[in-house]
């Protein structure tokens, strides 16, 4: 069996809804069945094979070719298997992921990962605003997975995050980790203004000295044990974190958000 | 069967089905890691009073440990799980948290967890923090040396606790030389453990006692002074008997510990004053595995 390919034919002119291509709605269906599926595109409704040159037929491993940034949804509630995406992807990429696996090899617009259950999302350029965050209006964003990014992220990244890891290779915009009330995001570039805005608990592992507010307090410089566990896990990844050079386990520890529960952690790296 | 001039008696050993777990003790070098192990496995000689059999299971090196630290591996058994998990969190809490620069993780898998660190992590007053790391989540205890890592719950599996064999020697001092001897080779067997004091019993025991309130007594037939007075094991020569107990997680373990100990005896054999090895047992109406000494050793 060979990977269930879809090559996209043209760049429609409205943004599509690619939520129905997910592995666990195409199971047991033909090829036939699968072009003759429909996908919203602004108030048309457009047939797979429309826009797509369909190819290939494991339902469990989907290749989204000359992908570009008007595909939005992919991967919604992937609940197993793997999609890879050639290009660049829309907004809500992976939204709700179950479990499974997503690499991107381009860049990726607003609320990738939103609410994010379970799985690994791999993104290879650049991410905008809202990775991992919840909903507008939702209380829990991202609840568990791992999220790599090797470009640049946008705004609010771990908005309201809950649970699980994101990586970040390049630098993170305004409002890192806001609202965050558990989990992990490390960043290896810069860091932009309000990090850790009303954080309440997890943590912020950064390689780079940020610009912190004054309702995070300094807790000191520590060696921490649990940071070789963390560098250990990030082994397996095709990323900068794998490499055992990057790792460490000193660091300067800042409690915050003050204003709110302050029980949430920024460990900078001493150099 | 006779070994190098040591009578292999034709006997077994009597064990009983008992729960256990392992753990890993890492700290800042040995040292401290085996202080902690020691501490955590103490008073752990006989489930009789102590409520839990505990020892070391081996030294771990740097590249075997979650941490990258030092580390020792040691082993609990108790007669039911729910014993079991009180044991642990009692000594992991009394022991380990309280020990400079450790940390602690489970030490084996299995679908029934019982709590490592998930409740001592309310020593942290709710400065203590969780972290999720591949799957297995650990609590960050803040502490006065900096932070107390631990897991938070390691495996419970069904075990075999009891394996024994007995030593009859001429001497103590022979006696004593010999359990040395097998206590050394046996350490290197993975998966069990020899709680009693540096792995050697000379106080076996038998079920009952003529005092109604006590559920276990000297075991008097083994007893050198008593020759003339019960109704004795031992022959004139014998003058001092020594006892091996091992608790371990599968019968082949206790197999292999069983026989490179008794090898380790034989090897010095009746030329040393080793004149036979025996086993305890209860008729082998109590315990379901029993461990036969010739079979072991044939």
């Amino acid at each position: 069996m060979s990977a269930l390919t879809f090559t996209l034919k043209y760049q429609p002119k409205q943004r599509v809804d690619m939520s129905p291509l997910v592995c666990q709605l195409l199971q047991g269906k033909t090829t036939q069945q699968i072009a003759a599926l429909e996908l919203q595109s602004g108030k048309l409704k457009l047939r797979v094979d429309q826009v797509f040159d369909i190819s290939g037929d494991d339902t469990q491993a989907i290749v989204i070719k000359n992908s570009f940034a008007k595909l939005d949804f992919i991967g919604k509630e992937l609940d197993g298997g793997s999609i890879t995406v050639e290009g660049d992807a829309g907004a809500y990429l992976a939204m709700g992921m179950k479990t499974g696996e997503i690499k991107v090899t381009g860049s990726v617009g607003l609320y990738a990962a939103c609410e994010m259950k379970k799985g690994y999302l791999e993104i290879g350029g650049n991410v905008g605003d809202f990775l991992g965050a919840a909903l507008p209006g939702n209380k829990m964003g991202m609840k568990g997975g791992t999220i790599l990014v090797k470009g640049n992220a946008g705004e609010r990244v771990g908005d309201h995050l809950r649970r699980g890891t994101i990586l970040i290779e390049g630098n993170a915009g305004d409002y890192c980790g806001s609202r965050m009330t558990a989990g992990t995001i490390a960043v290896m570039g810069q860091t932009g203004r309000y990090l850790g805005y009303a954080m309440r608990r997890g943590t912020l592992l950064l390689w780079n000295q940020p610009q912190l507010s004054a309702s995070f307090n300094d807790c000191g410089s520590h060696t921490l044990g649990f940071l070789p566990l963390l560098f250990n896990s990030f082994k397996k990844f095709n990323s900068k974190f794998a490499d055992a050079s990057v790792a460490f386990n000193r660091v300067q520890r800042y409690a915050g958000d003050m204003s709110e529960m302050g029980k949430a952690e920024v460990l900078v790296k001493i150099k | 069967m006779i070994i190098n001039g040591v009578t292999i008696d034709a006997t077994f050993a009597e064990a009983f089905p008992m729960k256990a777990t392992r753990a890993i003790i890492t700290a800042h070098n040995e040292k401290w890691a085996l202080i902690a192990a020691q501490a955590m496995t103490g008073f752990a000689t006989s489930v009789i009073a102590c409520g839990c059999e505990a020892g070391i299971d081996r030294m771990l090196d740097p590249s075997e440990t979650p941490d990258g630290r030092p580390g020792v591996a040691v082993m609990i058994f108790a007669m039911g799980g729910k014993g079991l998990a009180k044991q642990l969190e009692t000594r992991a809490g009394q022991c380990v948290l309280t020990s400079p620069t450790s940390a602690l993780f489970a030490g084996i898998d299995s679908d029934i967890k019982i709590p490592l660190g998930k409740n001592l992590r309310y020593f942290g007053d709710g400065f203590q923090i969780a972290k999720v790391i591949n799957g297995k989540r650990y609590w960050r205890i803040p502490v006065m040396d900096g932070e107390f890592l631990t897991e938070a719950t390691t495996g419970q599996v069904s075990a075999i606790g009891g394996g024994n064999f007995l030593v009859l020697a001429q001497s103590q001092e022979q006696a004593l030389t010999a359990c040395e001897a097998a206590i050394e080779v046996m350490q290197k067997v993975p998966g069990v453990i020899m709680p009693f004091p540096g792995g050697v019993v000379r106080s076996g025991s038998k079920v009952g006692s003529k005092y109604t309130t006590l559920n276990a007594s000297t075991n008097d037939a083994f007893c050198p002074t008593l020759k003339g007075m019960t109704k004795t094991e031992l022959s004139p020569e014998i003058e001092s008997v020594m006892e091996i107990v091992i608790d371990g997680l599968t019968k082949e373990d206790i197999d292999k510990a069983m026989r490179v100990g008794i090898q380790a005896v034989c090897d010095l054999g009746a030329a040393n004053g080793i004149k036979r090895i025996s086993a305890g047992n209860y008729g082998g109406k109590l315990g379901p595995f029993h461990f036969h000494l010739q079979e072991i050793m044939a």
